[in-house]
């Protein structure tokens, strides 16, 4: 278990890639790096693994396309048959391109809340709970770089420092892992 | 530099040869009689094809024809069915001719449709894309003799050589209110001079591109780059309403009553997917090769992602065009679809399945944009789903249901397929495969998607 947390500070996107992409090479192990806006390549740069978010997208778009089919043949064709275009067929394959748009929308609607809702629940999101940035000024112009480790950490300390960094922080762990 | 192996020539120059003879076969075999045609097709269709069923059909697309003013209707009914013989023979005799059409058509639209992704990449200064201009001019060299080829077959239409522009005839014309009222653009002295515009217009853009790229690669400073730019950026204003009015004239006018506002854009979109296809997959063949090592799976994913999103829009402009029409039920614009729907039933769906169901599920997974023969398999589904496109907009005005996909169609694709490949991998030896000049070079090199 770790007991300290080391807080390197950045102010440019470029110099924390570089600096992830260093410490990755010498092999520090990087537990979160906080950014202001996403930074292009910097999961790749940190060795994550893809998200398994697009998977559920697509099956979250798929139960979206079905929904509507069921509701759109329920609402027009069954409950109520309904004259579309002059051609009172109530038949749902013959009427199916007047439904196209409502099971365009509905795979789009299903498949953008399910898959927001999903992160949410993944990242631990949810109302009114507390922000775990260290640094309010991550949300702002600066980029840090979490590491936690054991006893003096020298050559971790003198690598961060070799890097193009703003700041450097060492702070107790206080949290369980 | 690239050498354009034996087996190419060979390969090309033997499809050329079987599509002439299959072509020259085609035309010989064609009817030259009102019996003959009526012979051949009661030859082919003994195996019980339902006779009210072409008959209704053939009213759909050619009651415009004929005039319906007639009080007395059992002359009419006469009349009818000798002009139903006519149109009998007429149909059957364009079918060769609309098979070469309709492949001279397809392939020009592969040169056309990268010509204009190229002038785009250009106009953007997009820094991906700089690595493969090479492939796409070598491409864009089969448009002078592609477009050449359809104004021959445009000027012969015009000589009454066939019929594939029914406005074209000056009887169709004195009996038909609705073509007089567009006689001022639909004549054919104006079609070959727009005809003539257009062609000038794309080939001039095409041969001072391709100028200014070959002079960059030697050059000290960007001065042919910026040129490049700027040809491109007026290049693409123009292109979009030549392609959109040739549309019209070469496409749209085979059936003179009907209209649709975003056809040209229905018919850019299908030329748009079937060039960047085409850039792909000769890149992947030349990456085979050995050529283009600079080349790597990014820059073919970015190329998957385009073959993804224009099939996808292309499927947003058929149905928007198609839904509209056969909602409103409008009897003037709904003949269009009917004939489609009835006689064409197979091609018009499945083209659906070609060109958006299997893109959409192939290409969708990141993953799989990266796989070349995933990109090389799709990628042929989207061609043959473009060519039957092109033969959805031009066969049932023109054969009607008389249509079948046998010898003209096949040899008319071995024709132009031949020609094509001769052109474009004869083009691309021609120059070295790297713009080494190009400023955006470097970026295109390091591309990481």
């Amino acid at each position: 278990m770790a007991d300290k947390i080391l807080h390197a500070v950045y102010d440019d996107d470029d110099k924390l890639m570089d600096a992830v992409k260093d410490l990755k090479a010498s092999n520090f192990s990087i537990d979160e790096v906080y950014t202001p806006f996403p930074v292009h390549g910097l999961d790749k740069a940190l060795g994550l693994k893809p998200t398994r978010l697009a998977i559920l997208s697509f099956i979250y778009g798929c139960i979206g396309f079905c929904f509507a089919i069921f509701m759109m043949n329920y609402i027009m064709i069954v409950d109520w048959p309904q004259n579309i275009g002059g051609k009172p067929s109530f038949s749902f394959i013959e009427n199916m391109p007047s439904f196209v748009p409502i099971m365009f929308e509905l795979t789009v609607f299903f498949a953008a809340h399910l898959m927001v809702i999903t992160f949410y629940l993944r990242s631990k999101l949810w109302p009114f709970k507390e922000a775990e940035n260290p640094m309010p000024s991550t949300t702002d112009d600066k980029f840090l770089i979490e590491i936690k480790f054991h006893g003096d950490g020298k050559a971790l300390k003198s690598a961060v420092k070799k890097t193009d960094v703003l700041e450097v922080k060492i702070i107790d762990n206080k949290g369980s892992n | 530099m690239y050498k354009v192996s034996k087996n190419i020539k060979i390969f090309s120059l033997a499809l050329m040869v079987t599509g002439v003879l299959g072509l020259g076969f085609s035309f010989y075999s064609a009817p030259k009689t009102v019996e003959e045609a009526k012979a051949m097709v009661a030859d082919s269709h003994s195996d019980g094809h339902h006779e009210d069923e072409t008959h209704n059909s053939e009213e759909a697309t050619l009651a415009n024809v004929d005039s319906h003013d007639s009080s007395d209707v059992h002359q009419e009914e006469d009349a009818h069915s000798s002009s139903h013989d006519e149109h009998l023979l007429h149909y059957l005799q364009n079918r060769p001719w609309s098979a070469l059409y309709v492949a001279a058509l397809f392939f020009m639209f592969l040169s056309l449709g990268t010509l204009a992704f190229y002038a785009i990449q250009r106009a953007s200064q997009a820094g991906w894309s700089p690595l493969l201009f090479r492939v796409m001019e070598g491409i864009t060299a089969y448009l002078l003799p592609g477009t050449l080829i359809i104004l021959v077959i445009l000027i012969l239409s015009s000589l009454h050589l066939n019929h594939l522009f029914v406005w074209m005839d000056p009887e169709v014309v004195a009996h038909d209110k609705i073509i007089q009222g567009k006689v001022g653009y639909l004549n054919a002295p104006f079609l070959i001079a727009r005809a003539v515009f257009y062609i000038a217009g794309w080939n001039f853009y095409r041969y001072i591109s391709r100028k200014y790229s070959l002079a960059q690669d030697n050059s000290s400073d960007i001065s042919n780059h910026t040129k490049n730019f700027k040809w491109s950026a007026g290049f693409l204003a123009f292109f979009i309403v030549t392609e959109s009015m040739m549309s019209w004239d070469w496409i749209m006018s085979v059936d003179p009553h009907w209209f649709s506002t975003l056809f040209g854009w229905y018919v850019f979109a299908s030329m748009f997917v079937s060039g960047i296809t085409t850039i792909a997959l000769i890149t992947i063949y030349l990456k085979s090769k050995g050529y283009l090592e600079k080349v790597n799976h990014n820059h073919i994913h970015d190329l998957g992602k385009f073959m993804f999103g224009v099939s996808v829009f292309w499927t947003y402009l058929w149905f928007s065009q198609f839904m509209l029409i056969w909602y409103a039920n409008i009897p003037e614009e709904v003949t269009y679809f009917i004939t489609r729907i009835e006689d064409y039933n197979l091609p018009f769906f499945g083209m659906i399945a070609l060109n958006f169901i299997f893109p959409l599920l192939l290409l969708m997974n990141s993953d799989y944009k990266r796989v070349n023969w995933f990109i090389v398999m799709t990628g042929i589904i989207i061609l043959i789903g473009h060519y039957i496109d092109v033969f959805n907009m031009i066969m049932p005005a023109t054969v009607g249901d008389q249509w079948f996909f046998g010898i003209p169609e096949l040899s008319g694709i071995c024709f132009f397929g031949g020609l094509f490949i001769y052109v474009v991998f004869n083009s691309l030896s021609k120059a070295p495969l790297e713009p080494s000049g190009d400023p955006l070079i470097k970026e295109s090199e390091k591309f990481v998607y």
